[in-house]
């Protein structure tokens, strides 16, 4: 209650609103350490738990497979202890950044309390919900409480786009898309941009989402087609401030997060994939025989489905791991033997050098297997 | 009170600032390899992971944590992560505290009043 009034006081919203549902971020023991354990921990001696529909954050390790995939007991045996705080507080399992592919999407115009920077970019621009940019425990104890203060992206005027990204180039595919994303948050830093004239699919939109979000505090963009995008008039859209992005911003943006040489282990996943997704790879990398190491992250919800539909025992045969629960970015990539790795995404570039001190080579989905 | 650190780029905290030490360690940063204890950190404000309060909550425990933050203009995930670790924040002053303040100056801030002042 006091963090979420210190924000309701420094914001100066006038009061609380309920939120249909929360999603909770900082549940890695490699992100929020042994002062985040505590942290939780007191929560649930404290009797906490969660009044509102709640998913979480991708946590250290596949819950399931983590000794088979080669995670450090250490490190399981703390991370099982965080799960347990989550557990006690009324989380199913849930560990992903995607929880609108999970259950947990809410509707046009709902108030929701997210954190993860991908998911509440994705949450207030395709899907039209509200949202500010919580961090994991603002989010966390909304849930507890079922109320987020009243400001910012809660309210209809501070939802108005800012800039009008003009994009000059082609962005034909994944990787083009994430890097337009970082490109345009890193230019931008707090903004609201309208990205003109690229129409995406749901799976490269969550890639926009997760990039931009990472170079920057945007939270909202307006997406040609989309829902918010659609309330937007054509008079106010030519009196935004222009920013233009071409081929060379990409380039530069790529020669700034990827190495040149050749990385030991394709990470795909970050946003988790999607079924579709999976789909894909298996599509893309029929070829592949296992030459390098091929792990891929998803929920645990998007892999039952990807079960059932024969995608799982594809992606073995082409020498591949489906990695539930966990991520490229919080989990501890070095202690399972992997020192670089080649993905198409710009959020993973970012944060694997800072977090696991491992290398990244950028590629698109095709190229990393042609 | 004390000596200001000022970075020009917005930070994320998670990745950015090693909660262990104190130190910065992201590159991209103009103030990489410096470290935030005992100091006023300056920057625009706050960016990338949600992770980050829990980070500005764990400096604080590991006592490596910077007396007070200063910002353009906050953005809730550092509210947050101060607000958990009991740091002094202030941010909309009337002057760009990331323009008109220089590393290594003096400086005083008032978390009541939400004021800065520079002493040297």
């Amino acid at each position: 209650m006091r963090l979420l009034c210190a924000l309701g006081e420094i914001y100066g919203a006038k009061r609380l609103i309920p939120v249909k549902s929360c999603h909770v971020s900082g549940v890695s023991y490699k992100t929020i350490g042994d002062m985040g354990l505590e942290f939780l921990r007191q929560m649930v001696e404290e009797g906490a738990s969660f009044t509102v529909k709640t998913t979480v954050n991708p946590c250290g390790i596949d819950l399931e497979d983590w000794e088979k995939i080669g995670f450090p007991r250490e490190f399981a045996k703390k991370q099982l202890e965080i799960v347990d705080c989550f557990r006690a507080m009324g989380v199913s399992r849930s560990y992903s950044c995607t929880p609108y592919l999970i259950g947990n999407r809410p509707r046009p115009g709902e108030h929701v309390a997210w954190s993860e920077s991908s998911a509440i970019t994705f949450a207030n621009s395709i899907l039209g919900a509200r949202t500010n940019r919580e961090g994991g425990p603002s989010a966390l104890a909304s849930a507890i409480i079922g109320k987020t203060p009243y400001y910012g992206l809660h309210i209809a005027e501070n939802r108005e786009p800012t800039h009008m990204v003009s994009v000059k180039c082609k962005v034909e595919n994944d990787l083009k898309v994430s890097l337009l994303g970082y490109a345009v948050g890193r230019k931008l830093g707090q903004a609201i941009p309208y990205i003109g004239k690229v129409r995406l699919t749901q799976d490269l939109l969550k890639a926009l989402a997760a990039s931009m979000a990472s170079s920057s505090s945007i939270s909202m963009f307006y997406a040609e087609g989309s829902y918010e995008a659609k309330k937007i008039g054509e008079k106010k859209l030519k009196k935004l401030e222009k920013l233009e992005v071409d081929d060379h911003t990409l380039r530069k943006t790529f020669e700034e997060l990827s190495i040149q040489q050749e990385a030991s282990t394709i990470c795909l996943g970050c946003p988790h994939l999607s079924l579709n997704e999976l789909k894909q790879i298996c599509k893309v990398a029929a070829g592949h025989r296992g030459e390098r190491r091929l792990l891929c992250f998803t929920s645990y919800q998007t892999f039952l489905k990807a079960e059932k539909t024969g995608l799982v025992r594809k992606i073995q045969k082409i020498g591949g791991t489906i990695v539930k629960d966990t991520c490229m970015v919080v989990s501890p990539l070095t202690e399972i033997g992997v020192d670089s790795i080649e993905t198409n995404s710009c959020k993973a570039s970012y944060y694997a050098p800072l977090l696991s001190g491992v290398k990244v080579k950028l590629n698109s989905l095709e190229d990393i297997f042609s | 009170m004390g000596e200001a650190l000022v970075s020009a780029n917005p930070i994320s905290f998670l990745g950015g600032v090693d909660s262990n030490t104190g130190r910065v360690v992201d590159e991209t940063l103009d103030i990489n390899g410096a470290n935030v204890k005992g100091k006023v950190l300056i920057f625009p404000n706050g960016k990338g992971s949600t992770v980050g309060s829990y980070v500005i909550y764990s400096l604080k425990r590991f006592g490596n944590h910077p007396v007070a933050l200063v910002n353009r203009e906050a953005d809730p995930v550092t509210v947050v992560g101060c607000a958990m670790a009991k740091i002094p924040l202030v941010d909309r002053l009337n002057l760009d505290p990331v323009i008109n303040v220089k590393t290594g100056a003096k400086v005083l801030v008032d978390g009541f009043q939400g004021l800065l002042k520079v002493l040297e």
